[in-house]
C-alpha cells in the first residue's frame, strides 16, 4: 500500500509539473489527455497546442529511460535470433542503451488492442490501424523535425492519410509493400497471373487455398471485382458503398468453400505451405522469403497479379500515454536511418522508406529497389493501401459507404 | 475426512488467517472478473468514428447477437462439438474406469494411470500441434488411409471433434473411475444372488450409481470444449467456434465479445444445474 501511495503521489507531481506547462491537458470524454502518465515527466518540454487529439508533442528529445516497448509486425524488430545475419535492435540497444521488448502482432486489429493495453511506448502500424490509433487518442503527434533522417525518406510517403490526420504527424514512414499472391508452382501449374486464382468456385485447388484472415481482405476481393466487373464502379476498395460491399461479400461467400484455413499468424502459412495443406493464396514477401530460406522446403512463388494489390505503407507511431517516449523517438530516428532501412526491407522484402537505404542495399543486390519499387510513385499510387472503411467516403458519394462495423460483422459471416 | 469436516476450529482468528487468502482470490480474480466482463457486456464500441469503448448502458449487444445469424450457428456448432466430445470420452472412459476399478491388478491400474494422465504432463499446445502434424495432408493419418482411398478427416469440425475428445478424455476417465472405486462389490454380488444377469446387474445397479459420475466427467469435457479456441484455430478448417469467435471480436469490439461470452457462462449454469439434479456433485 505504502508503494502505491508513493507511486500516486510520485505522478501527482509529475501530472503537476506538465500541467503547469501545457495547460489543461485532459480534453474531455474519454479520449486521452496529454503525455501525463506517469513517467513521462522525463520527456522534454512539451508544447502547447491541447486541441490535438493524442496530446501534445516534445520539442526535444531526452535522455533515453533505458527501455522501450513496442508492438510490431513480424520481421520489423529482428535482433538476431532467426538469422544472426538480420540484427538491428541489438545495435540500437547498444548505441542508446534502450532495451526493447517487442510483441509480434498478427493482424492490425491486434495491434490496435494491444496498443490499448497501455504497455508498449509505440507500434508499427499500417494504414487500417493507424487512423483508429489517431482518433481514439492512443497516438501521439509526432514532432517529425526531432527526427534526422525525416527529410530524405520518399515524400509520396509523406502526409498520407495513414500517417497525418488534419496536418498533425501520427508517425514516421517505415516502408511499404504489396500483398501477393503465392502457390507452390510444384502443384499449382500453370503459373497464376490473376486474383482469378483464388476466387474461381471450380478451382481444383479446393480446401487448399487460403486467405488472410483479417475483415481487411474484403477489399482484395473489392480489387478484383474493381478489375472483372465494372459496372460495379468500384474506385476505392476502401470505401464501398451497399451493392459494391454486398458484391465483394457474396464473392468472399463463394471463396469460403474453397479455403483450407484462414491464416493470419505467419508461421501457421509457413507450416500449412511447407505440409501442402495450402497451395494457393495470399501472403506476405516475408513468408515467400522464409519458406525459400530453406532449401528443405518445397519453393513457392509470390507476384502481384494483373489486377493490382492491396498493400500496407506502415508508420512508427508513439503511444500517447508512452512510459518510455525519449527511447521511442531514437527509436524513430534509428529505424529511419539508411543502414538500418536497408537491413529492414532486405529482411521484410518490402520498399524501404528512406531511398538512401537503396545505396546500401545496392552494393549486394542491385535490383533490389527496383523491384520493390521503391522510388516509383507512380506504383506506390497503384497499390490499395491498407487503411480504416469510414462511413464518410471521402468523395462526391458523402456518408454512403461502409463503416469498419460492417466490415467486421461481415468478415464474421463470411468465416460462419 | 468427514472427521475433519466436524471438528470445530479451536482458533478463528487463526482459521481466517488462513482462508483469507484464498477466499480474496475467489472473490476478486474470480468473481470480480466476470462482473467486470458482465459490465462490459452493456457498454459501447463505436466502431465508425471514435473507435473507443464508450460507457454508455445498453442491450444492444445482446441485441447483435441475437440478429447476426452467425452468433446462433457458431454457437449451435460449438455445443454440437462439446456433446459430441462429451459422448465420445463416455464411450473410451467407461470401460477403462471399469476395468481399472474392478479387474486390474495393482500393477497394471498403477501402469494405467501413468498413462492416462501421462498427456496431462506435456503442453497442451504441443499436444494440439502434434495432432496438427498428425490430421494434415502430408501427415500420418493421410498417409495410412491413402491405400483406402480417404484422406482422414484433415482439418475440420471432425479434426477438432477427435482432438477436443482426446485431450479431455483425463477428465472423464478420473471421475467416472472414482465412481466405480465407490460402488460396493458387494451390491454385485448381492444383485447376482437374486439372480439378476450380468445385463440386468449393469443396467440397474451398476449404470445408476456410476451414473453421476459421468455427469460430473461431462462437466469437464463439456465446459473445456466450450472454450477453446486454440485446438480450433489450429485443427479447423476456419469454421468458428464460441472461443474464436469470442477471441476475434475481443481484438475489435470488447463489449460484444464480453456480450458473446455470457453465452458459454449462461449454457454452464444451465448444464451445472441440470448436473446437479443428476447427482453429480456429490461423487465429485
Amino acid at each position: 500500500m505504502t508503494q502505491r501511495w508513493l507511486k500516486g503521489a510520485a505522478a501527482l507531481l509529475v501530472v503537476g509539473l506538465t500541467a503547469a506547462a501545457c495547460g489543461g491537458s485532459d480534453s474531455g470524454g474519454s479520449s486521452a489527455p496529454a503525455a501525463s502518465g506517469e513517467g513521462s515527466g522525463s520527456a522534454a518540454a512539451a508544447s502547447t497546442s491541447a486541441e490535438v487529439l493524442g496530446g501534445t508533442m516534445p520539442t526535444s528529445i531526452g535522455a533515453g529511460e533505458g527501455k522501450l516497448n513496442l508492438v510490431v509486425w513480424p520481421g520489423y524488430a529482428e535482433d538476431g535470433s532467426t538469422d544472426k545475419n538480420y540484427n538491428w535492435v541489438g545495435p540500437f540497444q547498444q548505441e542508446t542503451g534502450c532495451q526493447v521488448t517487442s510483441k509480434v502482432a498478427a493482424t492490425s486489429d491486434e495491434m490496435v488492442q494491444l496498443i490499448h493495453t497501455g504497455q508498449y511506448d509505440g507500434v508499427s502500424a499500417s494504414g487500417n490501424a493507424s487512423t483508429r490509433l489517431i482518433l481514439a487518442g492512443d497516438a501521439a503527434p509526432v514532432n517529425v523535425d526531432l527526427i534526422k533522417n525525416y527529410a530524405d525518406l520518399s515524400g509520396f510517403l509523406k502526409d498520407q492519410p495513414y500517417n497525418t490526420y488534419k496536418g498533425t504527424h501520427y508517425g514516421i514512414p517505415h516502408g511499404w509493400g504489396a500483398n501477393l499472391l503465392m502457390w507452390r508452382p510444384d502443384i499449382v501449374k500453370p503459373d497464376p497471373d490473376s486474383w482469378g486464382a483464388v476466387f474461381d468456385a471450380n478451382s481444383p485447388y479446393k480446401g487448399k487455398v487460403t486467405a488472410y484472415d483479417d475483415p481487411i481482405y474484403i477489399a482484395d476481393a473489392a480489387l478484383y471485382l474493381k478489375a472483372t466487373q465494372p459496372d460495379l464502379g468500384i474506385t476505392d476498395v476502401y470505401e464501398l458503398t451497399d451493392d459494391q460491399f454486398n458484391a465483394a461479400v457474396d464473392l468472399l461467400k463463394t471463396q469460403r468453400g474453397l479455403i483450407g484455413q484462414y491464416w493470419n499468424d505467419y508461421t501457421k502459412l509457413i507450416s500449412a505451405s511447407t505440409a501442402g495443406d495450402t497451395v494457393i493464396g495470399t501472403s506476405w514477401q516475408i513468408i515467400a522469403n522464409l519458406i525459400n530460406a530453406d532449401t528443405k522446403n518445397p519453393p513457392v512463388k509470390a507476384i502481384v497479379p494483373k489486377e493490382g494489390s492491396t498493400g500496407w505503407s506502415d508508420t512508427w507511431m508513439v503511444y500517447s500515454k508512452a512510459k518510455n517516449p525519449n527511447c521511442m523517438y531514437l527509436w524513430l530516428d534509428f529505424i529511419t536511418r539508411p543502414d538500418i532501412q536497408s537491413q529492414v526491407a532486405t529482411w521484410f522484402g518490402e520498399a524501404p522508406a528512406n531511398p538512401k537505404a537503396c545505396d546500401v542495399i545496392a552494393k549486394s543486390d542491385p535490383t533490389f529497389c527496383d523491384t520493390f519499387h521503391a522510388t516509383d510513385q507512380a506504383f506506390y499510387d497503384s497499390v490499395a493501401f491498407w487503411k480504416v472503411p469510414l462511413p464518410d467516403c471521402g468523395d462526391a458519394r458523402g456518408a454512403t459507404c461502409k463503416g469498419y462495423d460492417a466490415w467486421l460483422q461481415a468478415w464474421q459471416s463470411i468465416k460462419g | 475426512m468427514a472427521a475433519a469436516g466436524t471438528r470445530r476450529p479451536t482458533n478463528r482468528l487463526a482459521l481466517g488467517g488462513l482462508l483469507a487468502l484464498p477466499l480474496m482470490w475467489l472473490v476478486v480474480a474470480y468473481l470480480g472478473s466476470l462482473v467486470v466482463l458482465f459490465a462490459a457486456a452493456f457498454w459501447h464500441f463505436d466502431a465508425l468514428i471514435t473507435f473507443q469503448v464508450q460507457k454508455t448502458w445498453s442491450l444492444e449487444n445482446f441485441r447483435a447477437l441475437w440478429d447476426q445469424d452467425v452468433y446462433r450457428t457458431v454457437t449451435l456448432r460449438t455445443v454440437g462439438i462439446a456433446a459430441a466430445v462429451t459422448v465420445l470420452d463416455a464411450v473410451l472412459a467407461f470401460p477403462l474406469a471399469w476395468f481399472m476399478a474392478k479387474f486390474a491388478g495393482q500393477r497394471s491400474r498403477a501402469i494405467l494411470t501413468v498413462a492416462i494422465l501421462m498427456p496431462l504432463w506435456s503442453s497442451y499446445l504441443v499436444k494440439v500441434l502434434a495432432w496438427r502434424l498428425l490430421l494434415s495432408d502430408s501427415g500420418v493419418i493421410a498417409g495410412i488411409l491413402e491405400p483406402f482411398g480417404t484422406h482422414g478427416p484433415g482439418f475440420s469440425n471432425t479434426g477438432v471433434w477427435l482432438v477436443m475428445s482426446y485431450i479431455w478424455l483425463p477428465y472423464m476417465i478420473l471421475p467416472v473411475y472414482v465412481g466405480f472405486e465407490r460402488l460396493p462389490d458387494a451390491l454385485l454380488e448381492a444383485s447376482g444372488d437374486l439372480g439378476a444377469r450380468n445385463w440386468t446387474t449393469f443396467r440397474h445397479v451398476v449404470l445408476p450409481l456410476v451414473f453421476p459420475s459421468l455427469v460430473a466427467g461431462s462437466i469437464f469435457t463439456f465446459s473445456l470444449t466450450l472454450g477453446d479456441y486454440i485446438a480450433v484455430a489450429q485443427i479447423g478448417s476456419g469454421n468458428q467456434f464460441i472461443g474464436s469467435l469470442v477471441y476475434s471480436d475481443f481484438g475489435t469490439n470488447v463489449p460484444l465479445a464480453a456480450a458473446y461470452a455470457m453465452v458459454p457462462v449462461a449454457i454452464m449454469i444451465v448444464y451445472l444445474l441440470v448436473a446437479r439434479r443428476l447427482g453429480a456433485f456429490s461423487s465429485l
